[in-house]
């Protein structure tokens, strides 16, 4: 007998080659602490993310499928989406194109203020979407600052289109910044100069070298912001005084839906917006892996 | 091959700050010749480079490319190739497009770059590798493939920023030879950066040797080896004793002892003698040299042996010499030295590399 547990003598022996009974149990223990580990893992994600999903998805199926068709065929939900799609377009193609112009100078420039403008880019993570939509009301409400500047030029700000796209920009300003500056600063100038010398112009060399050198760190971002801007409701609820097949978005949808006792409608169109989620889920991932590799590579 | 000057740099200055990177350089690089920027790092000479490239613009100071002036013209303008020290390949394309590159920007036809791609690929020998990408070559490899790309727009000039930098010492080697040939093969006028003294003379028709954003010497390798102008030259190119004196009557006096060349200095001054291992001759007998030294200890590496000697002052010096030279010189004896190829510098000049007693004699047996 190898593993030895005797009363009388004080020394215990215990075999601990491997493969031996001790081993095994020791293993089998190990097996168990790590099995509960995960175990306990997932059921928390199962309850707090999957059990929400699941409850959405059986209460918009609970009228049957015509009720689906017809709900997301109806005049105030097909213009909610549409408000949605604008608000997010916009807010892409300025975030985009500003935040790469941004990332570029914060990683390549170095200027008198680049840390405070470093820091001062991420403000819009770390503020309460609600205290910009009021930060907006009181700038563009009546008696804003800039209010009667736009109203003696007749240009409606509040309350209407333009100022729920400038909250969701505002919201969204850090994603393609915060995505491409790593992968700028690991590219590095030199294949910029490389290009420069070779006879590229400064858009051949944006178009061709630089672009596709960052190209999943800014599909990253990119989708960072479609998933947010699509899912923001706290700022622009603020702002867009809910005005029903007018200013109402998606997410602003689902919210006054079951005040008017629509619930089975507001579970459809959040059933859709978790849809469009899972899918820019997968886009985020999949860039995201893209982006590593890049940044490694 | 005439040699008018390919590249003219005049007076060219760079300040960033007020750190002065360099200092008014001026230096001509021969058309057809390999030229080398020689210098130990902080030197200036990658700016200078990167100035005549157009990367870097000039705090003053012109530059001239075949007798154009190109001072103020954009770096695409210049038609240089550069090839940069971490290759700075483009890695999201194949070594064929990273080829092209520089034709597809011009505008050149298809047919035209496919053309010119497979020549250069054939001329680097990497005949095979035009569909891979970058990340899938060796260092040595990655190199050729930036050359190419450097050359295929046909460039009026070569400018290689430490080239041979990233790689190692065996593949460092090999790439020098196969640069050497390619180099005669197609006699483009080529100006390179290096902080290795042997990759200069080895390779270099004229070396350019800068420190702290000056020039120190210009000439053949043969000529900044044998005859170095400052005692910065004397102490960086090849390894040198370093014999610390007073200059008398044209001499370099040191205890009791002095070595000749001081002409040129002023009687009293503090100076150094430098003087390279090989250029020590000794003697077992007593009619040899000089200067009497004791030898303190022998080592040989094959052929070549090199003595450690003592000096009645106290300072010591290395001496190399074939092993098969050695007779009656042993550890403890007395030999004398002859030192007739010492050069002399004041003190001042003398500044780094500090060299303490002697001077690069880990670098082995001297680049000659």
């Amino acid at each position: 007998m190898s593993a030895t547990v005797s009363a009388e003598r004080p020394t215990v022996l215990v075999d601990i080659t491997p493969g031996s009974r001790e081993m095994r149990k020791r293993e089998r223990r190990r097996k168990l602490v790590r099995g509960s580990i995960v175990a306990a893992c997932l059921a928390y994600l199962t309850v707090v993310l999957l059990a929400p999903l699941v409850g959405i998805f059986l209460s918009a199926f609970s009228k049957g499928l015509p009720t689906i068709a017809e709900t997301l065929t109806s005049p105030d939900v097909e213009h909610a989406f549409l408000i949605t799609f604008q608000i997010t377009v916009v807010t892409l193609l300025v975030t985009t194109a500003f935040g790469l112009v941004t990332a570029w100078v914060l990683v390549r420039h170095r200027f008198l203020g680049r840390r405070i403008m470093n820091a001062l880019v991420e403000l819009p993570l770390a503020m309460s979407p609600v205290t910009v939509g009021l930060a907006c009301v009181l700038l563009f409400g009546r008696g804003g600052w800039f209010e009667p500047w736009f109203t003696a030029r007749g240009i409606q700000i509040m309350w209407a289109l333009p100022s729920m796209v400038l909250v969701t920009t505002f919201i969204c300003i850090p994603f393609v910044i915060r995505s491409v500056a790593p992968v700028l600063e690991e590219v590095g100038t030199e294949e910029e100069d490389a290009a420069r010398t070779l006879g590229a112009s400064t858009m051949q060399t944006l178009f061709r070298v630089i672009l596709p050198n960052i190209r999943w760190g800014l599909f990253y971002g990119i989708a960072l912001t479609t998933a947010r801007a699509i899912g923001e409701i706290g700022a622009v609820l603020l702002v867009s005084g809910m005005l029903k097949g007018k200013t109402e978005t998606a997410t602003i949808y689902v919210f006054t839906a079951f005040e008017e006792r629509l619930d089975t409608q507001g579970y459809i169109v959040a059933l859709t917006l978790a849809f469009i989620s899972i899918v820019m889920l997968g886009v985020i991932e999949f860039s995201k892996r893209r982006k590593i590799r890049e940044v490694a590579g | 091959m005439t040699t008018r000057p390919a590249i003219r740099v005049q007076n060219l200055t760079k300040r960033f700050g007020d750190f002065v990177a360099v200092d008014d350089v001026t230096f001509e690089a021969a058309e057809g010749k390999i030229t080398a920027l020689l210098g130990p790092s902080g030197s200036g000479k990658s700016t200078v480079l990167r100035m005549i490239a157009g990367l870097e613009t000039p705090t003053s100071g012109r530059i001239w490319m075949e007798e154009e002036e190109t001072t103020y013209k954009s770096v695409q303008e210049r038609r240089v190739g550069f090839v940069f020290q971490h290759y700075a390949l483009f890695r999201h394309m194949t070594v064929a497009q990273n080829v092209a590159f520089g034709l597809a920007v011009r505008k050149e036809s298809k047919a035209e770059q496919e053309k010119r791609v497979k020549e250069l690929l054939e001329l680097v020998q990497l005949g095979p590798y035009g569909d891979r990408y970058p990340d899938q070559l060796s260092g040595g490899q990655r190199q050729r493939v930036a050359l190419a790309r450097a050359l295929a727009p046909r460039p009026r000039v070569l400018l290689l920023d430490e080239p041979f930098g990233a790689l190692d010492a065996r593949v460092r080697q090999d790439l020098r030879h196969w640069l050497d040939d390619l180099h005669r093969e197609l006699g483009v006028t080529s100006l390179f950066v290096t902080h290795d003294q042997e990759e200069a003379l080895e390779l270099a028709h004229e070396v350019v040797v800068m420190h702290e954003g000056g020039i120190e010497q210009m000439g053949s390798p043969a000529q900044i080896y044998n005859e170095p102008e400052t005692a910065f030259v004397a102490g960086f190119i090849g390894s040198a004793n370093v014999l610390h004196g007073r200059v008398a009557s044209g001499h370099v006096q040191f205890g009791e002892h002095r070595v000749a060349g001081a002409d040129h200095l002023a009687e009293g001054e503090p100076a150094r003698a430098y003087v390279r291992p090989h250029d020590v001759r000794l003697s077992a007998e007593g009619n040899g040299g000089s200067v009497e030294a004791t030898v303190e200890r022998i080592t040989t590496l094959g052929w070549l042996s090199r003595v450690t000697l003592r000096l009645d002052d106290g300072q010591t010096i290395a001496a190399e010499l074939p092993s098969d030279e050695l007779e009656g010189v042993e550890v403890g004896s007395t030999v004398r030295l002859d030192m007739r190829r010492a050069k002399a510098f004041s003190l001042p000049e003398a500044s780094e590399p500090e060299p303490d007693e002697v001077v690069g004699v880990e670098s082995g047996i001297p680049a000659a």
